[in-house]
């Protein structure tokens, strides 16, 4: 196989992932786009694992995995805490940091 | 220019019509997540590419991560997701307003990413396969064992405090008070 076929994939993941942080309101949503960028991710560090014959790449897809677990609890914790103060998580409605 | 060819080994037809189905899978799902009215069917989207993305790992001889992906991301990842949906909002069903106003903007800025990404892509690796069969020297468990608790000792550590305070911080964050 060539090693285009999986960074290609990679690249058209994120770049859907991109867009998704880009066009949604919901913080969740935005959330899960989030999620879409950090597995294309994964999917070039194991492509290039493989095609080197290293561990290494195996070992950060494998730190990324953890990083993104405690990215998704601590963002949903706050969504849930924006949600309870404004009974709202859109993102354009949270301006108070606006200067 | 032949990069692109999905079927050009002939000798490994098979994981190339494999990786092929599994990647349109996952790029129809990637795209119902960034486009669906439904937070809910998003979620349930989102798990279709997580799920191909753990095949992809098994088609790039990485069982380890592709059972720890099942575990963490289809398994705990979309259960948190799925419970701030249902805490954040009980409507079910359609929704108008899950798009920025201006969200056609970002159409642009993605085609324009993915067209030089793809770009370099093409340039940079041309044909360059990956090893198989006989040249193949898949990657053990034991090897990545071996990097995790040699050389990336200290970032495992480091990550272990970042799990701790993560979890931590969700449940000072989140408690009612």
């Amino acid at each position: 196989m060539l090693i285009n076929n999986f960074l290609l994939l990679g690249a058209v993941l994120f770049c859907i992932g991109v867009y998704g942080v880009i066009a949604r309101k919901n913080a969740v949503m935005v959330l899960m786009s989030i999620e879409l960028i950090l597995n294309s991710v994964n999917i070039n560090l194991l492509a290039f694992s493989m095609l080197h014959g290293n561990a290494d790449g195996n070992t950060f897809a494998l730190y990324i995995i953890a990083v993104a677990a405690a990215e998704v609890g601590v963002g949903l914790a706050m969504v849930l805490l924006i949600y309870r103060n404004r009974k709202s998580i859109a993102l354009d409605e949270l301006s108070e940091m606006k200067g | 220019m032949s990069a692109v060819v999905l079927a050009t080994d002939d000798i490994y037809v098979a994981q190339n019509i494999g990786f092929g189905i599994i990647a349109a899978v996952m790029i129809v799902g990637a795209l119902k997540v960034v486009t669906s009215k439904n937070v809910v069917h998003a979620a349930l989207s989102l798990v279709l590419v997580l799920a191909g993305a753990a095949a992809q790992y098994l088609l790039l001889a990485a069982e380890f991560v592709a059972v720890t992906q099942v575990l963490v991301y289809v398994g705990a990842v979309m259960v948190l997701f799925l419970f701030g949906v249902m805490l954040t909002r009980a409507k079910l069903g359609h929704e108008a307003d899950l798009n920025n106003r201006n969200h056609l903007l970002g159409v642009p800025v993605a085609l324009v990413m993915l067209g030089v990404i793809v770009w370099v892509l093409i340039d940079g690796f041309e044909d360059t396969r990956l090893p198989q069969g006989d040249q193949a020297s898949p990657i053990s468990i034991q090897a990545v064992s071996d990097s995790i608790f040699k050389p990336y000792l200290l970032p495992f550590w480091a990550l272990s405090f970042v799990l701790l305070a993560a979890v931590i911080g969700a449940i000072v964050l989140a408690r009612k008070d």
